[in-house]
C-alpha cells in the first residue's frame, strides 16, 4: 500500500477534524482498555503469564532458524508445502503462481495484516483474481476502498451509520435494498452476502497468529468463524505468515493465547481458535486438497540480534493502540501505512524507512502506557527512542529542532552562563506577565499558545538565585 | 533500602529546570518537607537539567554529557530527591543505559540511579512519613504523571499524604492515569495532538467539580493550567509539594500574585 506516513502532520489535521472518526475513537478509548483491565484482574496469574509469553517469544527468536526448519519439516511430512519469501515481491509472486496453478478466479481471504503489508489485494486484482475479504471489518473497508485503521478492528474508525450507507450502496444490486439501522441486521446481511462467496472461492487465504513448530500447524483466532470457512471450503488453502510467528510447541501456544485474547478484546478466549495441520487426509470429511504456507521475511531477519529484535515478539493484539492517547486522538489512518499506533511507530520505520516514517516514533509523549499493557512486554518507548537516535544521526531531525537543541545544549553544559540566561528570562517573563500571571501569546511559543495560556514565572528570581540569597 | 540501614539524612535536591525557572516555590516546598522530616538538604550548584530534551530527541551524546555533569554534582549524598517523576525517572531509569560502553561511568550512574527518588515516594517509602502538617480547604483531584506512575510506581504515596491535609478532600477524576499531552518537546512538535489530549484531560478534571488540580510534575501542571485557563475553567493548579508543605496560599500556576 502507498504510504502517506510522510504526510503525518497533514493527516493529523484531517483526523482531528473528522467527526465520525472522533465519535468512533471516543468509544474505542474507554471500551477496549476497560475490558482488558477487567480481564487481567480476573486472572491472578496474568502478570506471570506475560513474563512467560515474553520468554517464549524470546526463546523462539533466539532459535528462529531451528524452529522454522522444524516447522517446514513437519508441514512437508504432512503433505503440505512451505515457500520461503525473502521479500514482499517474492510473496506476491508465489501466491499469484499458486492461484494461477488452480485457475483461481476468486479467493476468500481471512484477515491478514501481512497481506496488507505486501499489498496482496492490489496485486491479485491486477492479475484478474478477485480477493474477497471475509472478516466483517475487512469486508466493510474493502467495499469502501480503505486500508484498515487498527490491526484487530480494521473498521473501528467507522460509525454504524457509515456502515449502513456502505451496505446499502453495495448490496442494493444483490437485492438488499433496505437501509439497516440495527447492528445485528447489518451483520446478518453481510453473512448472507459472504456465504455464497465462500462457496464460490477457488482458494482460501488466511494469516496466522502462530506457527507451531512441533506439529507444523498454523493457528488462527477469530470471533467470526470466517477463517474456518476460508480454510475448509476452497480446494486450496494458503497461509501467509511472517517468520517471527513461529513458536516451539502447542503448550507455548496455550500460554500465548491466554494473554492474546485478554489483551486484545478482554475476552478469556477468542470465539474460534483453529489449528490447520496439513491438507485433507484420506477419510477426512472436509479440508483443502492443497495446503501451502508462505513464510515472509521482508527485513525481519535483519533485526535479529539488534536492539530492535524485541519488536518481533509482537503477537498483534492491538493493546498498545487501544491504550495509546495519540492513537486515541488521531486513529489509525493518520499513521499513513499498514501498522498504526505504538507498534506501527517502531515497525514502520524499519519496513519502509525512517526517512519516510520519521514522524511516527516522534509522535509520542513516552507516556509508557503501551509498554505497561503489552502482553509480551515490548519496550515500545525505548524502540521509538532508537528511531529518534537514528534520525538524529542521519540529520533527518527537523532543522528548527536541531538548532533549538544545539542552543539549549550549549547553555546546559555551561551552568554559570545558563544561570545568567535563565535569570534574565525569569525576570523578563515574570515582569511582563505579572498582571495576568500568564501569556495568551508569546514569541517562538506559537505551538503552545495557539491552544493554551503560558504560565508566567513566579516573580523574585529563579530557584537557584533565591537559594543562594537564602544561604 | 533495608529497614535496618540508617535513614538517608544527607539529601541533595535536584531542582529540575522547570521548577528553577518557573516556580521556585515547588523547590522550597520540597526543601521544607525534607527538613521537617529530619533531613539536611543541599542544592548542588552544578545542576542544570536532567538531559531529557536531548535524550528524547535522539541526541545521545549531549544527553550523556549532561548526565556526566549530574554525576559530578550529585555524588557524596545519601539520596537525591526530585520533585518530578519525569526527571527522577531519567536519573534512576535511563542514566545507566547511557554508559553501557563505559564501565566506570556506568558504575557511578548505577549508584546514582539507586539513590534517586521522586519526592513523595522518598517521603513515604524511604522515610516512612505517614502524615504532614498542612491545611488546604477544598476539593482536589490528582493527575498521575506518566513517568512517576509507570517508571517509579508513584500512585498511592501522594494520595496517602494528601489525606492527612486538614480540610482537603480528594475526588478522583475518571482517567487520572492517562497522559495530559505535555511530553516535553512533544507539545510543541505536535501541538494539535497535544491539544486534543490536554483537552480531554481538562474536561475530565472539570467534570469532577473540584477547586484544585494537583500533580507531581511541573511540565504537566503548566500544560493543564494553560489549557484550563484558556478555556475559562476556574480550577486552580498546584504542585502537590506546595500543598503538602502548607504553602498552598501562594498564587496558583498561571495566576497573578495579587489576586489570590
Amino acid at each position: 500500500m502507498q504510504s502517506t506516513a510522510h504526510d503525518f502532520k497533514e493527516n493529523i489535521g484531517a483526523a482531528l477534524a473528522d467527526p465520525n472518526l472522533q465519535d468512533s475513537l471516543a468509544k474505542l478509548k474507554t471500551g477496549f482498555s476497560e475490558r482488558r483491565r477487567q480481564a487481567a484482574e480476573r486472572l491472578p496469574e496474568f502478570e506471570a503469564l506475560r513474563d512467560r509469553a515474553r520468554d517464549i517469544k524470546n526463546h523462539a527468536l533466539a532459535n528462529l532458524d531451528f524452529y522454522l526448519e522444524e516447522f517446514e519439516r513437519k508441514v512437508t511430512s504432512l503433505g503440505g508445502h512451505v515457500h520461503w519469501a525473502p521479500t514482499a515481491d517474492d510473496a506476491r509472486r508465489i501466491i499469484a503462481e499458486l492461484c494461477r496453478s488452480v485457475g483461481a478466479r476468486t479467493i476468500a481471504k481471512s484477515k491478514s495484516m501481512i497481506a496488507e503489508e505486501i499489498g496482496l489485494n492490489e496485486h491479485l486484482e491486477s492479475l484478474g483474481i478477485a480477493p474477497i475479504e471475509t472478516d466483517l471489518g475487512e469486508y466493510i473497508i474493502q467495499l469502501r476502498h480503505e486500508p484498515p485503521s487498527h490491526i484487530i478492528a480494521p473498521a473501528v474508525h467507522l460509525t454504524k451509520d457509515q456502515v449502513a450507507d456502505t451496505f446499502l450502496e453495495h448490496h442494493g444490486k444483490l437485492g438488499f435494498t433496505r437501509r439497516l439501522t440495527e447492528r445485528n441486521d447489518l451483520v446478518a446481511e453481510a453473512r448472507q452476502v459472504l456465504r455464497q462467496k465462500f462457496l464460490d472461492a477457488d482458494v482460501g487465504l488466511t494469516g496466522a497468529n502462530f506457527l507451531v513448530a512441533e506439529t507444523g500447524s498454523s493457528m488462527l483466532v477469530t470471533n467470526e468463524g470466517n477463517a474456518d470457512l476460508s480454510n475448509t471450503l476452497p480446494p486450496m488453502h494458503i497461509v501467509l505468515a511472517s517468520i517471527e510467528k513461529v513458536i516451539p510447541t502447542l503448550e507455548d501456544a496455550a500460554v500465548l493465547l491466554r494473554v492474546l485474547a485478554r489483551s486484545a478484546t478482554g475476552q478469556e478466549s477468542s470465539a474460534y481458535t483453529t489449528l490447520n495441520t496439513g491438507p485433507r487426509r484420506p477419510g477426512d470429511l472436509d479440508g483443502p486438497d492443497q495446503y501451502h504456507v508462505v513464510l515472509l521475511d521482508n527485513g525481519r531477519s535483519s533485526v535479529l540480534g539488534t536492539e530492535l529484535q524485541d519488536m518481533l515478539r509482537c503477537i498483534r493484539c492491538g493493546a498498545c493502540m487501544n491504550h495509546c492517547p495519540v492513537y486515541g486522538a488521531i486513529g489509525g489512518h493518520a499513521y499513513g501505512w499498514v501498522y498504526p499506533g505504538p507498534i506501527g511507530a517502531v515497525l514502520t520505520p524499519h519496513l519502509i524507512g525512517v526517512a519516510e516514517a520519521g514522524d511516527l516514533p516522534n509522535a509520542s509523549t513516552f507516556c509508557g502506557r503501551c509498554e505497561s499493557v503489552c502482553p509480551v512486554r515490548i519496550p515500545l518507548p525505548r524502540l521509538m527512542r532508537h528511531w529518534r537516535e537514528r534520525e538524529f544521526e542521519q540529520h533527518l531531525t527537523p532543522k528548527a529542532v536541531r538548532q533549538g537543541l544545539a542552543l539549549w545544549a550549549f547553555l546546559a553544559r555551561r551552568p554559570r552562563l545558563y544561570r545568567a540566561v535563565t535569570g534574565l528570562a525569569n525576570r523578563t517573563l515574570a515582569l511582563f506577565g505579572r498582571i495576568d500571571g500568564r501569556y495568551r501569546s508569546l514569541p517562538l511559543a506559537g505551538g503552545w499558545t495557539r491552544y493554551r495560556d503560558f504560565p508566567a514565572p513566579q516573580p523574585g528570581g529563579t530557584f537557584h538565585a533565591r537559594w543562594r540569597r537564602r544561604r | 533500602m533495608s529497614k535496618s540501614s540508617p535513614l538517608p539524612r544527607r539529601v541533595a535536591l535536584f531542582v529540575t529546570c522547570l521548577v528553577d525557572l518557573f516556580r521556585p516555590s515547588i523547590g522550597f516546598a520540597a526543601v521544607k518537607l525534607l527538613e521537617d522530616a529530619g533531613c539536611k538538604v543541599d542544592v548542588p550548584a552544578g545542576q542544570v537539567c536532567c538531559g531529557q530534551p536531548a535524550y528524547n530527541s535522539g541526541d545521545r551524546a549531549t544527553a550523556r554529557a549532561i548526565a556526566c555533569q549530574v554525576l559530578d554534582a550529585f555524588e557524596d549524598y545519601d539520596a537525591i530527591v526530585v520533585p518530578s517523576g519525569s526527571c527522577g525517572g531519567m536519573l534512576s531509569h535511563h542514566y545507566p543505559g547511557l554508559f553501557d560502553d563505559a564501565p566506570a561511568l556506568k558504575a557511578r550512574a548505577d549508584r546514582l540511579a539507586s539513590q534517586t527518588f521522586e519526592l513523595t515516594s522518598f517521603l513515604v517509602d524511604v522515610l516512612g512519613l505517614s502524615r504532614v502538617t498542612a491545611r488546604y480547604p477544598g476539593a482536589v483531584t490528582y493527575h498521575d504523571s506518566c513517568s512517576g506512575l509507570r517508571e517509579l510506581g508513584v500512585k498511592d504515596q501522594p494520595r496517602q499524604l494528601l489525606q492527612t491535609v486538614d480540610g482537603l478532600t480528594l475526588r478522583e477524576m475518571k482517567t487520572p492515569e492517562v497522559c495530559c499531552g505535555f511530553g516535553g518537546t512533544f507539545c510543541v512538535k505536535y501541538p494539535k495532538i497535544s491539544n486534543a489530549m490536554v483537552g480531554e484531560k481538562t474536561a475530565d478534571i472539570a467534570a469532577t467539580g473540584v477547586d484544585t488540580l494537583l500533580a507531581g510534575d511541573l511540565g504537566c501542571l503548566m500544560n493543564i493550567a494553560g489549557k484550563l485557563q484558556r478555556g475559562g475553567v476556574r480550577v486552580r493548579v498546584r504542585h502537590v509539594a506546595e500543598v503538602l508543605a502548607d504553602m498552598g496560599d501562594d498564587a496558583a500556576i498561571g495566576e497573578p500574585e495579587d489576586r489570590r
